[in-house]
């Protein structure tokens, strides 16, 4: 077994038996799916909507070369500069070059999973560099130097008394603040540092062809400090978040926002083309386009898994999965985690080290009926399996015991072989893996065949 | 090649043939602007609402409730015996301890409670988010019912950086306990004149 495969497993083995840790996500989803059908009433008609938002993916993706290069055009225009990154080196790269040249010390960051997937925050380090958390879940994670936990609350998986004690002891805060007085507390740590960084990262929601914009959304402000403050301003996205249009937000923000955090849309919705243009009197002097594939194009060449470049990451189908809410965002090891993680990673991380993630499904089906732009989630797990059994990805064990299995059901002789006594044996005693954590099976002390001959007699 | 040739080969040689998408109709039934409805889903993402007559109302009920602020700021003219009006071109950084901004948007968006401020209005690209209250004063006339009719309205215009504001800053990050005021302001005003 791949040591990625093995750490799943151990790692998921520990939280699903961790009471504690169910409560918790158990408590926050809970809360998650109270408010969104009170988003969703914005709709007229919710499926309509989300057909609709699919189409405009689907425009996009087909025509993503195109996209890209109108993008590249008009936000080129207005000063921006564009640069394109083949892989993540070559995007920490380029941030570390512009960093060097504006002798920068600190930076601002606010929640971006794209230089998670590249793991900005290591490289900045590396250099030097004090990268600051602005977001407030990512921040409660810097201090705790975890990685997010789940794409939009990434630090979901922690009650009010663990940051409460965190801060504590990260920060010398007084014991057991409220979630008010811990907000207050990162608001005035965090103010120092806009005014103190020469430079700020963010991500993008949405990039847009037509007019040449990064659209950004968020809750708190710390993306607007984040961009409005520092001399140079960095986006970094991948190449898959192109929208045709302007007009395509309409539908995006409170799409996004509904199945993000079930808000009608979320408090700040930016429409950033460019850095500070002849004649205004703020904004950043320069800014900065990073468009990263960094395995994007291996999705986008696939016919089957094409469509989960789609995803807008509202987080929807984490919180929908019954393997998410029970093994906690961290078990996969991932940037990307639940079902759309388990999709895209092998495809941008290799196959055969992450292929273990497409069995983490119970197949229900529940992330394809959450997600807001229709991907079919859970036929693309299924498709990842094939492709690694095709791929000659599968194990020795695995390939032989489903030969087996085959050569079994479709011989009537050995499927009558033996009675029920003995398959509760071979399967209860024998391959043990099924007991672990099951009650044990029992068959039928008759097989199929007599009792479909008793039936006709 | 450089890595953009690279990529958009990349890109080009991996897309799918083009194939007409199914038709569907997207909101056949013109929605109408309400007032009421705007002003309930203000009130519900945290935000307060005032219903005025003309610009004198603002001010009095600006003079009335903010008195006891040190350092207001405005860009609308008509104001300039209330709040400061000097900050123009003043250094972003400054605005840093600014304790209410009273600032116009350009159009209100009924089924969300979002207004939009392009560069014109906010003067400063940060002032409507480093300032502990924002204000907003909006004519009804300039009330859309939908975001997509927002969007017919600000899709041809240009600007350099524009926002929708919904509501006071806020946060859920801690065990999904909603707080206002998370970087941005605490408190939001708007000044409905109808």
């Amino acid at each position: 077994m791949k040591e990625t495969a093995a750490s799943f497993i151990a790692k998921s083995t520990i939280k699903a038996n961790d009471l504690e840790h169910r409560r918790k996500i158990n408590f926050n989803i809970s809360r998650y799916n109270a408010v969104v059908p009170q988003g969703k009433q914005q709709f007229a008609d919710v499926m309509q909507a989300r057909e609709h938002a699919k189409n405009i993916k689907w425009r996009a993706i087909e025509t993503l070369d195109q996209q890209l290069e109108e993008f590249e055009l008009q936000i080129t225009k207005r000063g921006a500069k564009v640069i394109w990154a083949e892989d993540a080196q070559q995007a920490l790269d380029e941030i570390g070059k512009i960093c060097a040249e504006k002798n920068c010390k600190t930076v601002v960051k606010s929640k971006s999973m794209v230089t998670e997937e590249v793991h900005l925050n290591h490289y900045l380090e590396s250099k030097g560099i004090e990268s600051i958390e602005t977001d407030l879940g990512e921040y409660i994670q810097q201090l705790d130097e975890e990685p997010p936990y789940h794409i939009v609350t990434p630090a979901m998986h922690k009650s009010k008394e663990d940051v409460a004690k965190l801060f504590t002891e990260k920060l010398g805060t007084q014991p057991g603040l409220t979630p008010e007085q811990l907000t207050l507390v990162a608001r005035q740590k965090l103010r120092e540092k806009y005014i103190q960084a020469e430079v700020g990262v963010t991500g993008a929601n949405f990039i847009i062809a037509d007019i040449g914009g990064v659209a950004v959304t968020e809750n708190e402000g710390n993306a607007r400090l984040s961009t409005a403050f520092p001399k140079t301003h960095i986006v970094i996205v991948g190449i898959e978040k192109v929208i045709p249009s302007l007009t395509d937000l309409s539908l995006f923000w409170p799409l996004l926002a509904t199945y993000g955090t079930g808000q009608k849309v979320t408090v700040y919705n930016t429409v950033l083309s460019g850095p500070k243009q002849p004649g205004e009197t703020d904004g950043p002097e320069e800014m900065y386009v990073i468009l990263l594939d960094n395995g994007r194009t291996n999705l986008l060449k696939n016919p089957q898994t094409r469509e989960a470049l789609y995803c807008i990451r509202c987080g929807a189908c984490l919180n929908a999965c019954p393997v998410y809410k029970n093994i906690g965002g961290h078990a996969y090891g991932t940037t990307y985690s639940g079902p759309i993680g388990s999709v895209i990673t092998p495809h941008l991380r290799g196959l055969n080290e992450y292929k273990h993630l497409s069995y983490a499904s119970s197949l229900c089906g529940n992330c394809t009926e959450v997600c807001p732009v229709r991907i079919n989630l859970h036929e693309l797990l299924l498709e990842n399996r094939h492709e690694a059994v095709v791929e000659g990805d599968s194990s020795l064990s695995e390939r032989i015991a489903w030969k087996a299995w085959r050569q079994a059901s479709m011989n009537r002789k050995m499927m009558n072989a033996g009675n029920g006594k003995l398959k509760n044996w071979v399967v209860n005693k024998v391959f043990k893996g099924w007991t672990t954590y099951r009650s044990e099976l029992n068959f039928s002390q008759k097989t199929f065949n007599e009792m479909w001959q008793e039936k006709n007699k | 090649m450089s890595a953009r040739e690279r990529i958009l080969a990349a890109v080009k040689n991996s897309q799918p043939e083009h194939t007409p998408l199914p038709d569907i109709a997207f909101l056949k039934e013109p929605v109408l602007a309400s007032k009421e409805q705007f002003a309930t889903i203000v009130q519900a993402i945290g935000a307060t609402i005032f219903f005025v007559k003309d610009i004198t109302e603002v001010k009095e009920i600006l003079q009335e409730k903010f008195q006891q602020l040190p350092r207001k700021i405005t860009s609308i003219a008509a104001l300039a015996g209330i709040a400061d009006v000097n900050w123009i071109a003043a250094d972003p950084h400054s605005l840093e301890n600014v304790d209410l901004a009273i600032l116009d948007a350009r159009l209100g968006v009924c089924e969300n409670g979002a207004v939009w401020l392009t560069e014109n209005e906010m003067v400063q690209r940060v002032t409507p988010f480093i300032a502990d209250s924002l204000a907003i004063v909006l004519t009804a006339d300039k009330l859309v019912a939908t975001m997509h009719a927002a969007y017919e309205v600000i899709g041809d215009s240009q600007y350099g950086f524009a926002s929708f504001i919904a509501g006071p800053s806020k946060t859920a990050d801690i065990e999904q306990s909603l707080v206002l005021g998370a970087h941005g302001p605490r408190n939001m005003f708007i000044f409905l004149i109808h």
